[in-house]
C-alpha cells in the first residue's frame, strides 16, 4: 500500500493542515526545521535510529542515529552561537557533501539563523556575488575551498568568520578563520532552539536568470509543511525505507529532500561524497540495500550509457521506488529504467522558488513515460496563454506553466530583489518560467523554458552571467551564451565571442577561456564549445540577438529578423 | 613522440594546475573522476586538453569516466589514439 493511496480521493479531500497535524503544529506555534528533523524524531522512540549512513573518498564511512544529529547539530549551532552568530545572520555552507553540511544545516536553523548552502565547485566569482548578495556573516567550509574565499575576502566586508571543519595545523590559519572539528567538539546536551515561527526565514538558494546577478531565494520554515507531505506522498518514503538522494545540498533538491523531507519523517538517509561513475553508485547502492533513490536524468542517462550489463553485476533487489528531478526525463530513460530496476523512474517536476515538489508521478498512478505528472494535491497548476497570461482549456495546446500561489514551501521572496520577485506573477499566478502542454487526462508534458536561461544537467545557468565573465577575459571583445543540446546534460553551454586585436582564433585560445570559465564560475557554467565570430548578429540598437544563435544550434526557425543590424 | 612516462608527467601536472585545490595530494594513480576531483563537465576540458596537446581525436563513446579516472588510465586511452 503507498502513503498516497488514491490520488483523486486525495485531490478531493486535500487540505495542508494534513501534514499540520501529522507534525504537530498548529498555527502560531514554534516551528523549527532543525528541531523537526532531530530533537522531535528522538522525542519520538526513534533516537537510536540511523539516520545517516555516509561514505567519502577511500571507502571512508561513517554512521550516525537520530540522536548524533540532535547532538552535533546542538554542538554547531552552540558553536555559531559563541562567535556571535545569531537570528537572521546568514551562515554559508561552503563545502563537499561532508556530514558536517548536513548536521550544519540543522545547527544553523536550530539558532534561527539561515542557511546559505552553496555548490563547493563554484569558482571564486560565483562565491564572491552570492557572499556578497546575502551579506553573509560566517562560512563554513573545508580547508581544501578555504583559499576561494581568501581570494575574495576583501571584498566581503559583512564576512566575519571562516570556519574551517577540518584543518589539520599543518599551516597556520588565515585572517579570519577558525578551526571547528565536530568530533573533537563536546557534544552539546541542551540548545535553546530559537523559537523561530512559520514564517521566520530558514534558507537562502540562489538561482539563476536570463539577466542579472543570480537570486537568493528566501524560503521559510513553513516550508516544512509541504517538503514533509510531498516526500511521504510522492517519494512514499516507509519507516524501514534507505534513502538515497544523489543531489548534493548546494542545490535545492539537496535541502528540501536530502535533508528536511526524510529526517522529518524519520527516515534512513544515505550520503556518497564522491565523484560519479556507475560502478561506484550501484556498488553503493547494493552495500547499503538501498530502497528509495532519487536522482537526476543526466546520471540516469549516464548510467544508461554505461550499459545494461553494469547493473546486473550487483544485487539491487532492495529498491522498490525510484523517482528523478532537475531537468525532464525522457521517455527512453523511463522506459529504460522500467526494464533493467523493474521500476521506472518516476518524473517530478519543481524548481528552487517552488521548494517543494509541484508535479510529479505518483507511485500508483499510471505512468506515461515522457510526462511531468500531474500537480501534487493542494496545488493548483494550469497553462497559461502567453499573450493574455489566462488559463488555456483545452488539451495539447502550448503555453506557460503556472500555479496559484499559497502552497507552504513557495519562496517568500528573492532576497534584496522584491521587484524581479513581483514580475514572476501575471494575473495572480506564479510563472514558472517553463513551457509546457496539458493532455486531455490532465498530465503535463515539457516543452521547454521561457527564457534564455541554459538547464544543464538540472543546473540553472545564466547566460548573462556567463557572458560577463567572458569579458573579463583579456582576448575576448563580445560574447553571446547559449543553450545547446546535448544528450547527456539535455542541454550545455555554448559561447560566441569576437575576439580583441592582437589574439587570433585558435583551438588553444578556446581552451584556455574553457578553464578561465570554470575556475571563475563553475564546471556547469565553462562553455563545452567557443564559436568566433567576426561580428555578433545584434539589433539595430546593439543589442546582441541571442535567438538567432539559439535557433542556429537548435535546428530551429530563425523568425523576425527584422530588427537585425544591417552589414 | 613523448614516452609513457612523460606523458604521464605532463597530464599529471595538468591536472593538479588545473584541477586540483590547495590540498589535494594526486598522484598517478590517484582517483578523478570517481574521487570527486574532475567532474563530468570539467571533463570535456580534459578531454580537449589531451586532443591538442597529442594532436589526437578521441571518439565521445570512449570518454567515460572510467578512462578517465586516474592518469595512468588517461595515459593509456591516449596511446591508443597516437
Amino acid at each position: 500500500m503507498t502513503n498516497i493511496g488514491s490520488y483523486d480521493e486525495r485531490v478531493k479531500n486535500f487540505s495542508w493542515s494534513i501534514a499540520e497535524k501529522e507534525l504537530d503544529y498548529k498555527d502560531g506555534d514554534i516551528l523549527n526545521i532543525g528541531w523537526y528533523c532531530s530533537d522531535r524524531i528522538c522525542n519520538m522512540g526513534k533516537a537510536g535510529k540511523t539516520a545517516m549512513i555516509w561514505e567519502g573518498l577511500g571507502g571512508k564511512e561513517k554512521q550516525y542515529t537520530f540522536n548524533d544529529v540532535r547532538l552535533h547539530s546542538n554542538t554547531i549551532g552552540h558553536f555559531l552561537r559563541s562567535l556571535g552568530i545569531n537570528n537572521s545572520d546568514r551562515v554559508c555552507l561552503f563545502m563537499d557533501k561532508l556530514p558536517e553540511l548536513y548536521l550544519g544545516v540543522l545547527g544553523i536553523l536550530k539558532i534561527g539563523a539561515v542557511a546559505q548552502p552553496l555548490f563547493s565547485a563554484f569558482g571564486d566569482e560565483s562565491l564572491f556575488v552570492r557572499l556578497e548578495n546575502a551579506g553573509t556573516k560566517a562560512i563554513i567550509t573545508q580547508k581544501k575551498h578555504a583559499g576561494k574565499v581568501q581570494k575574495i575576502l576583501d571584498r566581503l566586508p559583512n564576512l566575519e568568520h571562516i570556519i574551517i571543519v577540518d584543518y589539520d595545523g599543518k599551516k597556520p590559519l588565515r585572517e579570519k578563520e577558525i578551526a571547528f572539528s565536530l568530533e573533537d567538539s563536546k557534544p552539546v546536551e541542551k540548545l535553546d532552539i530559537y523559537p523561530t515561527k512559520a514564517e521566520s526565514h530558514s534558507l537562502l538558494h540562489y538561482t539563476s536568470g536570463t539577466t542579472g546577478q543570480p537570486k537568493g531565494v528566501k524560503h521559510v520554515h513553513y516550508s516544512l509543511i509541504s517538503q514533509y507531505l510531498t516526500t511521504k506522498w510522492v517519494l512514499d518514503l516507509q519507516e524501514d525505507d534507505i534513502y538515497w538522494c544523489t543531489a548534493d545540498p548546494g542545490w535545492v533538491t539537496g535541502t528540501s529532500y536530502g535533508i528536511f523531507g526524510p529526517w522529518s519523517l524519520g527516515v534512513t538517509i544515505c550520503v556518497l561524497d564522491t565523484g560519479f561513475s556507475a560502478d561506484s553508485w550501484y556498488q553503493f547502492m547494493e552495500k547499503n540495500k538501498v530502497s528509495m533513490w532519487y536522482s537526476a536524468p543526466t546520471a540516469i542517462r549516464s548510467l544508461m550509457k554505461a550499459g545494461d550489463e553494469a547493473v546486473k553485476k550487483y544485487d539491487l533487489s532492495a529498491l522498490r521506488h525510484l523517482a528523478s528531478v532537475g531537468e525532464p526525463l525522457n521517455a527512453e530513460a523511463v522506459i529504460w529504467s522500467g526494464k533493467v530496476f523493474g521500476k521506472p523512474f518516476l518524473d517530478t517536476y519543481w524548481q528552487t522558488e517552488t521548494g517543494s515538489m509541484m508535479l510529479t508521478n505518483f507511485p500508483g498512478m499510471k505512468i506515461k513515460p515522457g510526462s511531468m505528472g500531474k500537480a501534487f494535491p493542494g496545488i493548483t497548476a494550469v497553462i497559461l496563454d502567453p499573450e493574455t497570461f489566462e488559463p488555456i482549456t483545452s488539451p495539447n495546446k502550448p503555453g506557460l506553466i503556472a500555479f496559484q500561489p499559497g502552497w507552504p514551501a513557495m519562496m517568500r521572496t528573492y532576497w534584496n530583489n522584491d521587484e524581479t520577485y513581483q514580475t514572476k506573477f501575471k494575473n495572480g499566478w506564479y510563472l514558472a518560467g517553463d513551457r509546457s502542454t496539458i493532455d486531455q487526462d490532465g498530465y503535463f508534458w515539457f516543452i521547454g523554458r521561457d527564457d534564455d536561461v541554459i538547464n544543464t544537467g538540472g543546473h540553472l545557468i545564466s547566460p548573462f552571467e556567463v557572458e560577463s565573465a567572458l569579458l573579463e577575459h583579456e582576448a575576448v571583445a563580445e560574447s553571446a551564451v547559449v543553450a545547446k543540446p546535448d544528450e547527456v546534460n539535455m542541454e550545455v553551454v555554448k559561447a560566441f565571442v569576437t575576439l580583441n586585436p592582437g589574439f587570433q582564433a585558435s583551438d588553444v585560445l578556446e581552451l584556455k577561456i574553457m578553464n578561465f570559465i570554470r575556475k571563475k564560475l563553475s564546471p556547469l557554467a565553462m562553455p563545452q564549445e567557443i564559436e568566433y565570430l567576426d561580428k555578433l548578429p545584434k539589433t539595430r540598437s546593439g543589442k546582441i540577438m541571442r535567438r538567432l544563435l539559439h535557433a542556429q544550434e537548435w535546428g530551429e526557425e530563425i523568425g523576425d529578423t527584422s530588427t537585425l543590424e544591417d552589414d | 613522440m613523448a614516452t609513457n612516462e612523460e606523458m604521464k608527467e605532463v597530464i599529471l601536472e595538468y591536472v593538479i594546475e588545473e584541477y586540483a585545490d590547495e590540498d589535494d595530494d594526486v598522484q598517478y594513480d590517484t582517483p578523478l573522476i570517481s574521487g570527486g576531483l574532475v567532474d563530468s563537465f570539467s571533463m570535456v576540458s580534459l578531454k580537449r586538453f589531451l586532443e591538442l596537446t597529442y594532436q589526437i581525436s578521441i571518439p565521445d563513446e570512449k570518454a567515460t569516466p572510467e578512462a578517465f579516472d586516474d592518469v595512468n588510465k588517461i595515459v593509456e586511452l591516449v596511446q591508443e589514439y597516437l
